[in-house]
């Protein structure tokens, strides 16, 4: 334990995700101790970010206006839906610069379990968007694991219709890990490889 | 360092990419332990490490939390349950019970029950509500909880009786039964019965109607005994496929 502040500082950090106590302490020292460190910028920042961030009031990504960045973008293909659990997936799969059209975030997976079923995540609001016909295919991918899996079997048996194709991910994504830590070769491949699923 | 055979039941993610896996085995009970990277889609583990995958694994015993060191699958019952939504909200319910009605003296029955109900649902033997409604029942029972579907409950009187009261363990007798006690159809209590004694030829017989009773007292069966509801039950789906 330090005194007061000091230890006001680590226990902040130590709550942030990742962060574990011994990081906490050397990222509070490296401030208190660094004569050229100015943290104003960090707190001017984080200040912001809590004000202006908020969530797409179409895909759910993240956004400083009513519309994510993507959403407005006028040269994404409307006609296709790439559904995902967290918005940080989103950014996985700019990365691998395969897909041209627009997002869906979730909010999470199904997993009963954690008392989350599918009227807790954002699957109305995917419905809203499919009646709009000019969407003609939507690629379902939720994480490769366990319940990303179950999330994309109640999506597609929700989904299926004439004039709509559902997509999976290929399957060179090994089966028990998150989408956020596939490199972009692997899952830019996986984006080429989709398949068609049926109800 | 210890070996065993263990069904997985829930895991929770831990830092960046490891989680925490509380698993059932035939010989140590329920064990909880950190299986490192995990969540890595290039993960040793791969995805034998899940809810519902049967495994021989090897762990080490660590300061707070053992460390799984080895998987090897013995029963990859994942892929076939979440293909269906109706198989994964049953499996669902099925792990959250177990996880609720085991320590780490749970004996071998328990890991054989789920084992055995997880590879039927994987199998789709019978309707997945069916199988979740049955293993409850049985857990219960080897739990010291069995019900009773013939003779009264608390006078021991054989039937055939009509009131259900979860709080007496089950079917009691007219005399038994508190003022205003609910009671059952004939064929109710005759499916629950089959359902407890794995009397499968009975229980497809039976009809939706019948079913959707049936599971509403394993339910209320099921919340006396573990004190509080089991949170997957109202998301299991029991759309007749
Ligand atoms: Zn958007």
């Amino acid at each position: 334990m330090y005194e007061g502040i000091v230890q006001e500082l680590i226990d902040e950090l130590g709550r942030l995700p990742g962060v574990g106590p011994k990081s906490a302490q050397r990222i509070a020292f490296h401030i208190v101790q660094t004569a050229s460190y100015d943290p104003t910028r960090l707190s001017e920042v984080l200040a912001e970010v809590r004000d202006k961030v908020h969530f797409c009031a179409r895909c759910g990504n993240i956004a400083e206006q009513e519309l994510c960045v993507i959403c407005r973008d006028p040269r994404r293909d409307p006609a296709t839906i790439c559904v995902v659990e967290e918005a940080k997936d989103v950014a996985a799969i700019e990365r691998t610069r395969e897909f041209r059209g627009l997002y869906h975030v979730l909010g999470g997976a199904i997993s009963p379990i954690d008392g989350i079923g599918p009227d807790d995540l954002r699957i109305a609001q995917l419905v809203r968007r499919l009646a709009d016909a000019s969407v003609t295919e939507v690629i379902v991918a939720t994480d490769p694991n366990l319940e990303g899996e179950a999330t994309a079997t109640y999506l597609t048996r929700l989904l299926v219709q004439p004039g709509l194709r559902v997509t999976r991910l290929a399957s060179g994504l090994p089966v028990g890990g998150d989408l956020e830590y596939a490199d972009e070769v692997t899952l830019g491949r996986a984006f080429e490889g989709r398949r068609v699923v049926d109800a | 360092m210890y070996r065993d055979d263990v069904v997985v039941l829930r895991t929770h993610k831990l830092g960046e990419a490891d989680r925490i896996v509380t698993m059932l085995s035939r010989q140590h009970g329920k064990i909880r332990a950190v299986a490192k990277g995990v969540r890595r889609t290039a993960s040793r583990f791969g995805a034998r490490l899940e809810p519902f995958m049967v495994a021989d694994v090897q762990c080490y015993i660590g300061r707070s939390l053992d460390i799984v060191q080895q998987a090897e699958s013995i029963g990859a019952y994942g892929a076939d349950i979440v293909d269906d939504y109706g198989r994964y909200t049953a499996a669902t319910a099925m792990v959250e019970a177990a996880d609720r009605l085991t320590d780490h003296e749970a004996g071998l029955q328990h890991y054989l029950l789920l084992v055995g109900a997880l590879r039927s649902l994987a199998r789709a033997e019978h309707a997945p509500g069916l199988t979740l409604d049955s293993y409850l029942l049985r857990a219960l029972a080897i739990a010291g909880w069995a019900p009773s579907f013939s003779a009264c409950a608390v006078t021991g009187v054989s039937g055939p009786h009509s009131h259900f009261v979860a709080q007496l363990g089950g079917i009691v007798s007219d005399a038994a039964a508190p003022p205003g006690a609910p009671r059952l159809d004939p064929d109710v209590i005759e499916l629950l019965g089959a359902l407890l004694s794995g009397n499968w030829t009975t229980a497809e017989a039976s009809d939706e109607r019948e079913r959707a009773q049936a599971s509403g007292v394993v339910a209320a069966y099921t919340q006396y005994h573990l004190e509080r509801a089991l949170r997957s039950l109202e998301h299991v789906d029991r759309t007749p496929a």
